[in-house]
Parts: C-alpha cells; structure tokens; sequence
C-alpha cells in the first residue's frame, strides 16, 4: 500500500478517532476518476492535536470531510471512540456528529448573514431541541474572546474576519464537542490576527478537553500548532513525525522540498542571504491518473525504477516518526538545510 | 500632519543617475458611500534602477492601491482623487492622457496581479495574450509576433512552448499561468515591474519557482521590481529594500537585512513577532497584535498604529511621528523599538 499502511497507529483504546484505509474518489468527465484520498490512515489519541500538512489537491481538505462523513467517504472505516461512523446512517449518524465540530476556511461565509451572534452561537443546541439559556451563550462568547454585550445583536457582516471566525468557534463549542476539525481557519485572516485565532484554538482546547485535527497548508502554523504531523501528497501519506522534529529530522523528498520551500522573514543577523535552491519544475500529475507506485516519483530527485514498481510503505524512521519512501536513508544522511537535496538529486 | 509623512530623507536620494521611480506625497482618496476613503495617505518612495522594493501590509493597508496609483490604474476620475506626484523614469504619470499612459504601460512599466486567471482571456489562446502586446507596441507582424511570444514562453520557463502558445488559460496549472501573465508584463521590456501579490494563489513550491523566476529575470533584464505581499517572509529573501504599510502609510522602510533583524516601528516589530517560526519548538505562545487595523474612513489621529501599540504614549495620539530616521533607515515612531542600534539623538527608550 501507497505511501499508506499503518505502523504509524496507536493501540486501539487510545484513540479518540481512528481513520482506516480512507479512500476518497469523485467521478470525473469521461466515465474518470479523481483520487482525492487513496487509502491512508491515521489517529487521534486523547488531547492530542494532528496537524494534515499539503498542497492544494493533495487530499487533505476531503480526508478532514471524509471523517464528519461529508461525503461518505468511498471506502475506508471512521471510527469515534470506538463506534463506527462509516456505513451507519440517519440518527446514530447525527448523534455522532454532534461530537464532532468542524470549523472552515472562510468565516464570513460559513455564517449565515441574515442571523444574529446570539442566534448563531445558539443555532446547534437549538436544533437538538435543547434549552440554550443566554447565560450559556454569554460564557461561550467570552471564552472565544468575544464581549458578548458588543456584539450579541450583529450580525455578520458587521465583524471582521477575525471575529466571524471567533463566533465560528462558539458555534463549535456550544455543542461540548470531543473533536475539532479545523480546515485553514486561519489561512484567509492577515498575520495579526492569524495569531490571534492560532492562540484562541490552543487556548479552547485546553480549556474544553478537546482533541484537534488541524488542517493547512503553512507549515509553520501547522507546526506551531500541532504534537503531531501527517505530510501528504497526491491523495497519499508521506510522512509521519512529531511537530518539533520536523523542521530537522524530516526524512522524506516531498517533506524536504516543502521546508526548502518556505520563505522566511526570520532572518537572522548574521545569515547570509537566503540560499534559495532551484526548485523542481515538474509539475503535480493529475489525480486522475496517479503515477504508479510512489506518486511522488514524478517530482523527486531520488526516484529510482523501484519506486514506479512498488509503492513505500510507512515505516518507523524514529520515535514516532515515520516515513513512506524507499530512499529515506539517503535524505537523512544530508543535512538538514536547504541545497542539498535538490541539487544533488537533479 | 499632512505634510509630516511627505518628507524624503536626503539618505535616501541617489546622487547619480535619475531615479527609476520617484513617488512623492502620494494620496490616493476614494469617495465611498460612508464618505472619502484615504488609501494612500502621503507615501513618498525612491526607487533606483534595476532596484527591488518590497512592499509589504496587512490587507487595508493601501499597498495595491498605491501599486496600481503608481502605474496610472487609479487616478483623479470618476470616485478617486490623486495628489501628489508619481515620476516614472521622469515622466509625471497623473499628467498623461489615457492614450500616453497605454504607451507607457509595457514598455517603461508592466503588472502582474495576484489571481493568473483573472487576468487571461479565458477564450483566448496564450499566444494571443503575447502577440497582441507586442503587435501593438512593435509594428511586429504575425510570424514575428509568434517568434517573439515564443521566445518570452521560453523565457519565463514554459517547457514545451510550442504546444503550450495554441493551449488556452484553463488547460495551465496556477504556476504556469503565472508565468503566462509575467511573460506577457515583460513583453515590451518595461524597466520596471509590480507584480501585486504575485505568488498568494500558489502553492508554496509553485511560489518559490515564480520567485526565483522573477529573481533570474531581473538579474537578466536589469530591471526594477516592486514586490508587493502580505507575506513578509516572500519579501525578505527577495527584495533590496523593503517598506512596510500600515493604514494607508509607510510606517517604516530600510534595506531588507535590517528592516527585518532590527525592526524600528512598533508595528513591523509586532507583525515580524506574529509569524510562527518554523525553527522554534512547538505549542508557542504568538505574540499577536490586539484589536484590528483602523476604519480608513475614520482613522485615528496621530500614529494610527497608537491605538494598537503597546508602547503607545499620550503624545502618540496627539502628534503624527514623522517617516525619519539614519542612514536610511527610516520610521514614524516616536517611541522606536531596538533602539540600542539607533544614534543617541534617537534612542530615547
């Protein structure tokens, strides 16, 4: 299995969400299809938070949604602790759902602008049929960084984007959720307050016990935020490593090529100019027709015929850390920083 | 106060030859229905040739509307009023006529906008986007015209440029529809270059290809580049000089290494701290900036970052701090941060 298998999961009774052989497919013109996710896996224990690192058609935004069954994925297991979500339908379905949350991308419009705050925090417990007292409203706002007498009657388009996302959060929130699926929440927000958000996703974790997975494609927001990281690529996992051992200790090419990617304003005072490598010039091949066995081999410096043959599997390349490439031994023997690999390699 | 920000420092003034670009108390006002919107409120630059300039701000901050007042996009028409000069290579673009500006563009200045497929024809072929420019501006005919697109294709790093000139926008990726829309700015060879936001709808590999792009080809066409981005980190590998915008204004420019290791302005400082760090570990805690960037139809009076400053003093809101500074390095803050590196005039904290 491709840039899949799972070494990388935990013991059953620890996890709090367990996605196994995830396969996400949309047909296409033409009788096509799109592999959005092919066969990955991946969990979540108590309190932790997954960070789902790409670029955009790798999979990851329709990995998340596969997991609150948006769609039914194609084929695969979801479970939340311990109950399966895929193939149960109708009311276990919704129940399960309600411990799920999910915040997206753009805050404006995942609101509805004709609603007040007030209505809009209470929107989820009142279709449960519950009581929702203001008390309760108020508290949530408070704790999303809200001052509820501001803005309990605004409506959304009288907030910044900031403050559409904070009420995106109470909104989650209200619902005393077990996991939070986040998908670039933070990535239509400008720098100041794409901090704030960051701060205010740490905070509510902790304060409401939640585990997290977290969906973007910055690096160094996914890293900041996440205890652990899964790479992916063309529908595939890559790699698995613990955030703080990403920036040095990643083995695999796609990995290494996002890092040398990245450009930096922390610069320090006494680094000479940023030694940018030339970048690969191949372009991503379509999720329609993945390249065989390794589907990052098209890009990568190191591709030998083994890997149009045979597909890596994830393998422990570390603690806790894992990688789905033949070669991973070559990368790590180069250093960490910039040039190397690429050069090299083309 | 308005003439406070319009200074510019002596430092800053070539003493050779004539400046590539020189944007001189530039206010660019647009009336709105909640009354008359200050975009750009008294920016003053100096751009040497074959210079490059980053321009970096949160959104709001005026950054495109300056680039896009900068190449005659915007100006004193219809809801817009523009003062203030703008002298490209020494000709005053608010005083051309329309036809005047149309010659201009191309061939002293070329754009290149944020979204690559917004800004091609859908149902025009990507050699169409070429040869047009260059029929125009040129007098080439068909075949030279085709010769010549050909050649920007391959110029800009479009491999196979003989299938890709017959293709349409659509059957490109992002990155390669970029480079389409830089070919066709570099068509008549401007002398400088704004690409507005350039990179933010591609992802980061295609970003760092259309940066070392644009980095190749202006070591090779000695042209002059104004880079403006949200991302501070897109401009601090690429760019001479940078000038970071904050409510319609420079608040502080230097040359990139300093601007970014020993921030003056309190608000360059905050947005450079924002930014998670990919070396450090894990789970920090960001030092984000309180509150959000002010109503342009009612900025605040004084420093218009005081009200989010945490260095803020009463005479903050009372006065507006002038862009000044040495060598070069300039601010409007009267209560600079990293002051130790400032000459003892300046270094009052």
């Amino acid at each position: 299995m491709a840039g899949s298998g799972s070494m990388h999961l935990r013991p059953e009774d620890e996890r709090v969400l367990s996605v196994e052989e995830l396969v996400v497919e949309f047909p296409a013109k033409g009788g096509q299809t799109v592999h959005a996710v092919s066969g990955i896996s991946f969990d979540l224990v108590e309190g932790e938070t997954l960070g789902i690192l790409g670029e955009s058609g790798c999979g990851k935004s329709s990995a998340g949604r596969a997991i609150m069954q948006l769609p039914p994925p194609t084929s695969g297991q979801v479970r939340l602790g311990g109950e399966p979500l895929t193939g149960v339908g109708g009311e276990k379905l919704r129940q399960a759902r309600s411990q799920m949350q999910m915040i997206f991308q753009d805050p404006v419009s995942s609101l509805n602008p004709r609603r007040k705050v007030k209505d809009l925090v209470a929107e989820g417990p009142r279709i449960w049929g519950r009581q929702v007292s203001d008390d309760k409203i108020r508290e949530v706002l408070d704790a999303v960084g809200l001052n509820p007498d501001v803005v309990w009657d605004r409506r959304p388009h009288e907030l910044s984007g900031g403050q559409c996302q904070r009420v995106c959060i109470a909104r989650a929130l209200m619902l005393d959720p077990r996991v939070l699926i986040c998908d670039e929440p933070v990535s239509s927000l400008d720098v100041s307050v794409q901090a704030q958000i960051l701060n205010l996703l740490e905070d509510t974790k902790a304060r409401y016990d939640l585990s997290m997975v977290f969906i973007a494609h910055d690096i160094a927001v996914v890293k900041n935020i996440s205890d652990r990281i899964m790479v992916m690529y063309l529908g595939k996992v890559c790699e698995v490593v613990p955030s703080g051992r990403l920036a040095k200790e990643a083995v695999h090419p796609y990995t290494r090529l996002l890092l040398e990617s990245v450009p930096t304003a922390h610069l320090d005072a006494d680094q000479q100019e940023q030694g940018v490598p030339s970048a690969l010039s191949a372009e991503l091949p379509s999720p329609l027709d993945p390249p065989s066995g390794c589907r990052f081999r098209t890009r990568c410096p190191l591709a030998t015929e083994l890997c149009a043959e045979r597909e890596p599997e994830l393998r422990p390349a570390g603690d806790g850390h894992y990688v789905a490439c033949h070669h991973a031994e070559v990368v790590a023997q180069r250093p960490p920083v910039a040039t190397g690999l690429v050069e090299a390699g083309a | 106060m308005t003439q406070s920000t319009a200074q510019v420092h002596p430092a800053q003034a070539p003493v050779t030859d004539q400046p590539m670009l020189v944007v001189d108390d530039l206010r660019t006002v647009i009336q709105t229905a909640r009354g008359p919107l200050k975009a750009v409120d008294g920016v003053s630059l100096i751009l040497r040739k074959g210079e490059a300039l980053g321009i970096v701000g949160e959104s709001g901050s005026g950054k495109s509307v300056l680039g896009r007042t900068i190449m005659g996009l915007h100006r004193t028409e219809g809801p817009i009023t523009v003062t203030g000069k703008v002298l490209l290579d020494g000709i005053d673009v608010q005083a051309l006529e329309r036809k005047q500006l149309t010659e201009l563009w191309g061939s002293k200045v070329g754009m290149v906008f944020q979204d690559p497929l917004t800004a091609l024809n859908p149902v025009k072929k990507v050699g169409v986007h070429l040869t047009e420019t260059v029929r125009k501006h040129r007098g080439l005919n068909r075949a030279q015209a085709r010769e010549r697109a050909l050649e920007l294709l391959d110029l800009v790093g479009i491999p196979d440029s003989r299938r890709r000139i017959d293709q349409y926008p659509h059957e490109l990726s992002g990155g390669m529809r970029q480079r389409v829309v830089i070919a066709m700015a570099l068509a008549n060879e401007p002398e400088l270059l704004i690409a507005d936001e350039p990179t933010t709808a591609l992802d980061v590999t295609v970003q760092r290809q259309i940066l070392d792009l644009l980095d190749r080809l202006r070591a090779e066409l000695g042209m002059a580049l104004i880079l403006i981005s949200h991302n501070l980190g897109v401009v601090a590998g690429r760019t001479d000089r940078v000038a970071v915008m904050y409510a319609g204004r420079v608040v502080e420019t230097a040359d990139a290494r300093s601007l970014f290791t020993q921030p003056h302005h309190p608000y360059a400082e905050a947005l450079l701290a924002a930014i998670p760090d990919l070396d450090e570990p894990p789970h920090l805690r960001l030092a984000a900036i309180d509150g959000s960037p002010p109503d342009m139809s009612a900025p605040p009076p004084g420093c218009r970052f005081a009200p989010r400053c945490r260095y803020a003093q009463d005479d903050c809101v009372a006065v507006a701090p002038v862009l000044d500074g040495p060598g070069g390095h300039l601010f409007a803050c009267h209560h600079p941060v990293n002051a130790g590196s400032l000459p003892d005039e300046r270094g009052e904290r």
